[in-house]
């Protein structure tokens, strides 16, 4: 076991893990933040997509000890006071899903990428959303909710 | 899917590292930035006894001007290497072949050393150090030694890094003012090239003095494309002129076929895909 200290979604945590512990695992069995999904397990969907010093991981491609002395934001520390974060916001607005279970990993890529690029076109999202699958192919309206999220005209 | 069981080690500098390997060995694997050992631990691939990561030695991330070359920290991410001014400068085809590099979440994570160490024949990164005449700087416990890219590709997934040794930065020399393009096929977004060409050219006037052309998935090694360069020489940067010179490729070529299409497939992709990549790189 190894000792680890990570700050997920503000909050300071320490534990003793496994070396082989995936990150997505801890977040959802010790932490109990089920909000991030495991969708392929493969590294393939980014559904279990969440921020380590606020860039998009694949947090079942990180291992939780190479999380140690980092920080981490899932889905689930994006709402402040209640209020949904303004890309949750626009999902919702948008009906930016359909069965919802790439919604966490798909929201936390976008934020990353209006971090990096505030006012993306068209293209630009839908590359910068690459490495995100939506098996129900609801792709037009999470594009529609990144351009609403930013600011900027939304494709009919 | 979770790894098999393994103990793990976080050097915070080289030499630590590098005693840890000559502790442990043939037991040992060492991570850089997982994006793809861990699919391998988790599909137990490979289990090895020991992990040592790399990803707490600060001095092997950063990109520096060493004169007449740039030089790369290994566990620099790929991000890094995709956004820095020097590369972007000096060896735009490493900036062009990054743009589309698996994806945004792996570019956060993934290093350059980490990838090319990996050494997948479909890597991104293979062919366009071949192409640049990278040198690998690798470290054991008897100093650093430089081996250039034409020897580091051994075979597939092998290299010249012995099992005591780490890679622990890559030499480019400067191509300042080339053109560059890195022409990828794909039949899914962000999945690994079926073929790819990274092209980097020198024009003058709109003729072509110079040029460098490697291949991605032809091969169980990144390859050069030496007929390619040889014929472009002193041609124009028109789509005749580089169709001609574009037409042998696939000489000397060994791709693989699989579901993504035959060995003739891919010979074909080769040469319309180094057309392109060389008009693109050429500005044409």
């Amino acid at each position: 076991m190894t000792k680890i200290e990570v700050t997920v979604d503000g909050a300071k945590v320490s534990d003793e893990v496994e070396p082989r512990m995936l990150l997505v695992q801890y977040l959802r069995e010790k932490l109990g933040k089920t909000g991030t999904v495991i969708g392929c397990d493969t590294s393939n969907c980014g559904a279990c997509t969440v921020h380590l010093d606020g860039r998009s991981v694949k947090s079942c491609n990180v291992l939780a000890v190479q999380a140690d002395g980092h920080e981490v934001t899932t889905i689930e520390g994006l709402a402040k006071d209640g209020a949904l974060h303004p890309m949750q916001a626009a999902f919702h607005e948008c009906h930016a899903l359909q069965c919802g279970f790439c919604t966490p990993g798909m929201v936390m890529q976008s934020i990353d990428l209006l971090n990096d690029n505030p006012k993306p076109d068209e293209q630009q999202i839908r590359q910068g959303l690459e490495g995100n699958l939506c098996r129900c192919t609801g792709y037009h309206n999470i594009v529609r909710a990144v351009q609403t999220a930013s600011g900027q005209e939304v494709n009919k | 899917m979770i790894p098999a069981q393994f103990d793990y080690l976080a050097p915070t500098t080289v030499e630590e590292a590098l005693a840890a390997l000559a502790e442990h060995g043939d037991d040992a694997k060492i991570i850089a930035g997982g994006q793809s050992l861990l699919p391998v631990l988790r599909m137990r691939l490979n289990a090895p006894e020991f992990v040592i990561d790399i990803g707490r030695i600060d001095s092997l991330r950063g990109v520096s001007d060493d004169g007449d070359a740039i030089v790369i920290g290994a566990m620099t991410t790929h991000v890094d290497v995709g956004k820095d001014p020097l590369v972007a400068e000096h060896a735009t085809l490493v900036t062009k072949a990054i743009e589309h590099l698996a994806d945004a979440q792996v570019r956060h994570r993934g290093t350059f050393g980490g990838a090319l160490a990996h050494a997948d024949p479909a890597g991104d990164l293979g062919a366009p150090a071949l192409a640049l005449d990278a040198e690998f700087v690798i470290t054991g416990s008897g100093g650093e030694r430089r081996v250039a890219a034409a020897d580091f590709f051994e075979d597939f997934m092998t290299t010249a890094i012995a099992d005591d040794e780490i890679l622990t930065s890559v030499r480019i020399p400067k191509h300042t003012g080339w053109g560059a393009h890195y022409e990828k096929f794909v039949r899914v977004a962000h999945q690994w090239p079926i073929v790819a060409v990274a092209a980097t050219v020198k024009t003058d006037g709109g003729t072509i003095s110079e040029a460098r052309v490697g291949l991605t998935n032809m091969g169980s090694v990144p390859l050069r494309a030496t007929s390619v360069e040889q014929a472009l020489v002193g041609q124009p940067a028109t789509d005749d002129a580089v169709r001609r010179a574009a037409a042998s490729a696939a000489e000397g070529t060994n791709p693989p076929s699989d579901l993504n299409g035959d060995a003739d497939y891919r010979k074909h992709l080769a040469t319309v895909l180094t057309r392109r990549a060389v008009l693109a790189a050429a500005g044409a």
